[in-house]
């Protein structure tokens, strides 16, 4: 797999200090698992964190602290190492939010023969799998936030470019796009907003507080 | 095992306690990261109270998860920030953050001695170049890491001296990258 998108370096930083809302960290850490020039990235991000750590602050435990932590050890068992997982055509992170492969996705039609899978995500952004038929479009549609799109399967093209599998494209308001699976095969893909899209024709907004997008 | 010139060998200790449940080895440990630790989490907005109770959590997660270090791949520095980012996450944000996919365990090779010396003198040469940054960037980051920043003020702050820190790191990328490939 050549990954020619990747995710930014202020998101990698933002996922490293734990900033992101859950819907961009699953995009991020699915977008990691496949993607080992970024897990190379993240991870130079998490050692700024302990330097960070190291040369910060220092606040003196309480007297019987180390006392009590040691009472504990004997508490917890050391984790043992994962086992590796059978093969599957979803890396771990998304596999444990569709609970299984692609096939378990439950999807519900959007229209246009689009269907989605809202994923369960806490506060601030939401995340979604797209399955966008081969040489159909989206709706053109503009953002008000920050939109990350990971491609899982097949590929997409909008006016910047074509995104196939593992490229991810970082969408913010600046981008107004009218993303077309290309043919040949069905495009699934995992995508995060921090805010509605703006579909550009009156229908789609219309459906836009129905379908949550 | 450690002269006057440098700290203690913090991988060694770490490896002590993942081979033999060392405990002193432990308390060396404790004495040193769980005060920054705390620290950092009193900065990050946590009471003292619950910096201590968080700060001894990870801690004992340190002991617990020892035998998933691998010290050619991270400093123990880095390794007790990621335990405590993440229990950071749990106490104040109450936000999931999952990680990515743990990378297939190879051959059982001992990691290379020299490589993990080199990553664990990286955290402390990564640490001389922040504390040299301009203070406002060096400020930036410390909020961006401390949580003062939401992830769309880090995009938009064109003040993070990303490029020069990346120009410190890019030995150690280059050598994480060689690692996975």
């Amino acid at each position: 797999m050549t990954i020619k998108h990747h995710l930014t370096d202020a998101l990698l930083m933002a996922y490293s200090a734990g900033q992101l809302p859950e819907a961009f960290n699953l995009v991020v850490a699915t977008h990691l698992s496949m993607c080992d020039e970024c897990r190379a990235n993240a991870e130079s991000f998490d050692m700024i964190g302990g330097a960070m750590i190291d040369g910060g602050h220092v606040v003196a435990m309480a007297e019987d602290g180390l006392q009590q932590t040691m009472a504990r050890l004997d508490r917890t068992p050391p984790t043992q190492r994962p086992v590796a997982r059978g093969r599957s055509d979803v890396v771990a992170p998304l596999r444990d939010y569709i609970g299984g492969d692609l096939a378990a996705v439950k999807w519900h039609s959007i229209g246009m023969g689009v269907r989605q899978s809202i994923l369960p995500a806490g506060k601030g952004a939401t995340v979604r799998l797209l399955h966008i038929p081969a040489g159909q479009a989206v709706p053109d549609h503009g953002h008000r936030g920050l939109e990350l799109t990971l491609v899982l399967q097949g590929a997409f093209r909008d006016a910047t470019d074509r995104f196939a599998k593992g490229d991810v494209e970082v969408a913010t308001q600046d981008l107004n796009h009218t993303p077309i699976a290309e043919a040949g095969m069905d495009c699934i893909c995992l995508a995060a907003t921090d805010a509605p899209l703006r579909f550009n024709s009156l229908l789609p907004r219309m459906l836009q507080p129905l379908f949550r997008i | 095992m450690q002269d006057s010139t440098s700290e203690p060998n913090w991988a060694a200790l770490l490896l002590r306690v993942r081979d033999n449940q060392d405990r002193e080895a432990f308390a060396l440990l404790f004495r040193h990261f769980a005060p920054r630790v705390k620290g950092f989490l009193m900065k990050s907005g946590a009471s003292a109270s619950l910096a201590e109770e968080c700060a001894q959590d990870v801690m004992a997660t340190l002991w617990q998860k020892a035998n998933l270090f691998d010290p050619s791949r991270a400093s123990v520095a880095t390794w007790v920030f990621t335990i405590a980012r993440n229990r950071r996450i749990d106490a104040l944000r109450k936000a999931r953050r999952p990680e990515p996919e743990d990378l297939p365990w190879g051959p059982e090779a001992e990691p290379d001695q020299a490589d993990a010396l080199e990553m664990q003198q990286e955290t402390a040469r990564l640490g001389l170049a922040l504390a040299q940054l301009p203070a406002k960037q060096r400020a930036l980051i410390e909020h961006a890491y401390f949580g003062d920043l939401s992830h769309s003020e880090i995009a938009a702050e064109t003040g993070l001296p990303l490029g020069t820190i990346k120009s410190r790191i890019r030995l150690a990328l280059e050598r994480l990258r060689h690692q996975m490939s």
